[in-house]
């Protein structure tokens, strides 16, 4: 079992078209992901060769689902017109919508997000994200799908790097399914949203859980799993030493006064039972020895 | 991007917020000049973007023009917390007959936008929630729904504004909301909204954060950053649209991936305990870092004077390690003679066995490598407390 995407996930690219798109594209195709079209409104009609696969493009999500059967998206659009790509894709009732693009200004995602929430049905992962792998059945996204294989962890990340590097410090285990829900200040898809998912996955035996500075998503997240999760946790909180009211590239990641630090965050997660690691190496040391007994 | 106090004043008035006249002057002859135009008495005030200046004596009364130039005389070049004042407003002074608190901000934890009103205004507002939750609104918003007339009436009430006022500050409320929309901001507070003698409500002093990634449908906002108050080196990786943040300490930091390379600030920070050593900054070189991209990125950090050691630390995953390889070789070209500090490089991740080999082949007498990242940020530590 994997958590929001399996095997049978079908994707459309929306942005397939443009350079990152098509590039993107082609790397998921060769990871084995079932790709079954792309959408560019006003290119309907075409079909684009990715490395010897014809993969035909549609002028709306809506159609592009009538065609191909497909459960799932990937937003790869520019900022600029990401919002109409979301509401899109949401109208057209899609189920999971993995929008990597970064850049979005934030009352776009507010608006599409809302947007989402007043239909219900459609999951946003993202924006800003790096989406979502399950080593062997799909992978929406960028993430290396190189790096280890399936296995009995569950990982969520706020961060696109740490997510690759957590995932390789943790390659002689495997994955059930790794998330990047990405660092900027409204997502789609949180930490909270995972760690029930993961709870609620019969392969998934233990969870990896990477949050940073800036907002109480994690703090959030420690209450939820004193509640729910009674699978082992483990935590990484990026950003110990970051100087306050210094913004750290994510638009999420600042610290301002003493809530949101990641000292905070280590403490509410500790309060609850979840070890967390002072690197990323020793917080798969902790991974390490609770899967090994 | 956060806003002067004048920068939000005249932000305010041009969406047709009421405010009282104001003015910024750089020089004590300017706020002279500003004043003797406003008539009466003035208020010179200290435009630094932190909170506190009136306790630290950067917010003064001046009878008329000439006291206001010496007023603006004390407070331009004026330390408050750490930030030097190179401007003043100087605001007409109103008699207040009361003071109120009015904001909108992006509420993550919610996914919204979220209305903060009271009736108690003029302090901090943690102190009212904390103190008198009953005379604080907080009301969620529907990005697609916004503000309408009965919603500012209901939040007005709910914010027990008495009901002489509520009329105007429903009013305020709407246009605060077509403000926030229109410039794609993420706070716009209203601290204090005043009722004037005259029963006027007033925005008296306003902050104002803009979103940054809404640049390319905001041309204004360009013209709003402070470049006198940024770090040179902080300028310069904006120019070439690098991610850099300054710190102060002395191993130079270059990652991709915010995350990441928070991370290994973390993990040079311990490593350099032993040493008395500190991250000198923040840089990510981001996705997809090219040859290019990699050699600005060293070329600022060794410009950094206080950088004694440098630590590349890249998981490549759509970037690829040959190419962030490639681009420390060309960069140690480009800079020759001018690259004079050790770098520790550690690589992994996509296309990791070319770009160690490519390091290797090159045999730059400055370069070394690591396996991993607790050891690389050992190794830097060390070779920048030497």
């Amino acid at each position: 079992m994997a958590i929001f995407i399996n095997e049978n996930s079908k994707v459309i690219v929306q942005g397939m078209t443009g350079s990152e798109g098509t590039k993107h594209t082609k790397r998921m195709l060769k990871a084995g992901t079932k790709i079954v079209g792309g959408v560019t409104p006003g290119k309907g009609g075409q079909s684009v060769d990715m490395d010897g696969v014809q993969i035909p493009v549609f002028n709306s999500v809506a159609e592009a689902m009538a065609a191909t059967g497909a459960n799932a998206s990937v937003v790869f659009v520019p900022p600029k017109f990401a919002k109409a790509a979301v509401i899109d894709a949401v109208d057209a009732k899609m189920p999971f919508v993995v929008v990597i693009t970064e850049g979005i200004p934030v009352h776009d995602a507010a608006a599409f997000y809302a947007y989402a929430e007043s239909k219900g049905t459609t999951r946003i992962l993202g924006p800003n994200c790096p989406g979502i792998i399950s080593p062997g059945k799909s992978n929406i996204g960028i993430i290396p799908s190189d790096i280890t294989g399936p296995g009995k962890i569950g990982l969520v990340s706020k961060s696109g790097t740490l997510t690759y590097q957590m995932m390789y410090e943790l390659r002689d285990f495997g994955f059930t399914t790794a998330v990047g829900i990405g660092g900027d200040p409204i997502i789609g898809t949180t930490h909270i949203d995972c760690l029930r998912a993961f709870q609620d996955d019969p392969e998934t035996e233990a969870i990896v859980m990477i949050g940073e500075i800036g907002g109480d998503a994690e703090e959030r997240a420690a209450a939820f799993i004193k509640e729910y999760v009674t699978k082992p946790v483990v935590g990484y909180v990026a950003g110990f030493t970051a100087p306050e009211g210094k913004t750290m590239g994510h638009a999420g990641a600042i610290v301002s006064g003493s809530s949101g630090t990641a000292a905070a965050k280590k403490e509410a997660l500790e309060a609850v039972g979840v070890a967390v690691g002072k690197t990323p190496s020793e917080t798969a040391n902790l991974m390490r020895k609770i899967l090994n007994g | 991007m956060d806003l002067f106090e004048y920068q939000a004043r005249d932000l305010f008035e041009a969406h047709q917020i009421p405010v009282l006249a104001g003015a910024v002057a750089a020089t004590p002859e300017a706020a002279e000049v500003a004043a003797a135009k406003m008539g009466g008495k003035v208020v010179v005030k200290a435009q630094v973007k932190i909170g506190g200046r009136g306790k630290a004596g950067g917010v003064k009364l001046a009878e008329n023009a000439a006291d206001a130039k010496e007023k603006a005389k004390a407070i331009l070049g004026m330390d408050i917390k750490g930030h030097t004042v190179h401007q003043v407003m100087i605001a007409q002074a109103a008699p207040i007959a009361a003071e109120y608190y009015m904001a909108i901000l992006l509420d993550r934890a919610n996914r919204n936008f979220l209305v903060m009103a009271s009736v108690a205004g003029g302090m901090e507002i943690e102190e009212v929630a904390h103190k008198t939750p009953e005379k604080l609104a907080r009301v969620g918003i529907d990005p697609n729904k916004g503000i309408d007339k009965a919603k500012a009436l209901e939040i007005a009430k709910s914010g027990q504004f008495p009901s002489d006022v509520q009329e105007q500050v429903a009013d305020v409320l709407i246009k605060l909301w077509a403000a926030f929309v229109a410039e794609d901001a993420t706070l716009m507070e209203i601290n204090p909204l005043v009722k004037t003698e005259d029963g006027k409500v007033v925005a008296l002093d306003g902050k104002v954060t803009l979103d940054e990634n809404a640049g390319f449908r905001q041309p204004k906002h360009e013209s709003l950053i402070d470049h006198a108050s940024t770090n040179p080196l902080e300028a310069l990786a904006k120019e070439k649209n690098l991610n850099y943040v300054k710190l102060d300490g002395e191993v130079g930091i270059i990652g991709n991936g915010a995350g990441l390379v928070m991370s290994t600030l973390d993990v040079v920070a311990y490593a350099g305990e032993k040493y008395g050593v500190k991250p000198a900054n923040f840089l990510d070189i981001g996705g997809g870092a090219s040859a290019e991209v990699m050699a600005n990125g060293l070329s600022i950090i060794l410009g950094d004077p206080d950088v004694r050691s440098v630590f590349v630390n890249v998981f490549g995953g759509i970037t690829a390690c040959d190419a962030v390889a490639n681009g420390i070789v060309q960069a140690l070209e480009i800079l020759g003679s001018k690259a004079t500090k050790p770098i520790v490089v550690r690589l992994d991740g996509n296309n990791v066995i070319e770009g160690r080999k490519i390091l290797n082949d090159a045999a730059h007498p400055l370069v070394q490598q690591l396996d991993t990242m607790d050891g690389a940020a050992a190794k830097a530590a060390e070779l920048a407390a030497k």
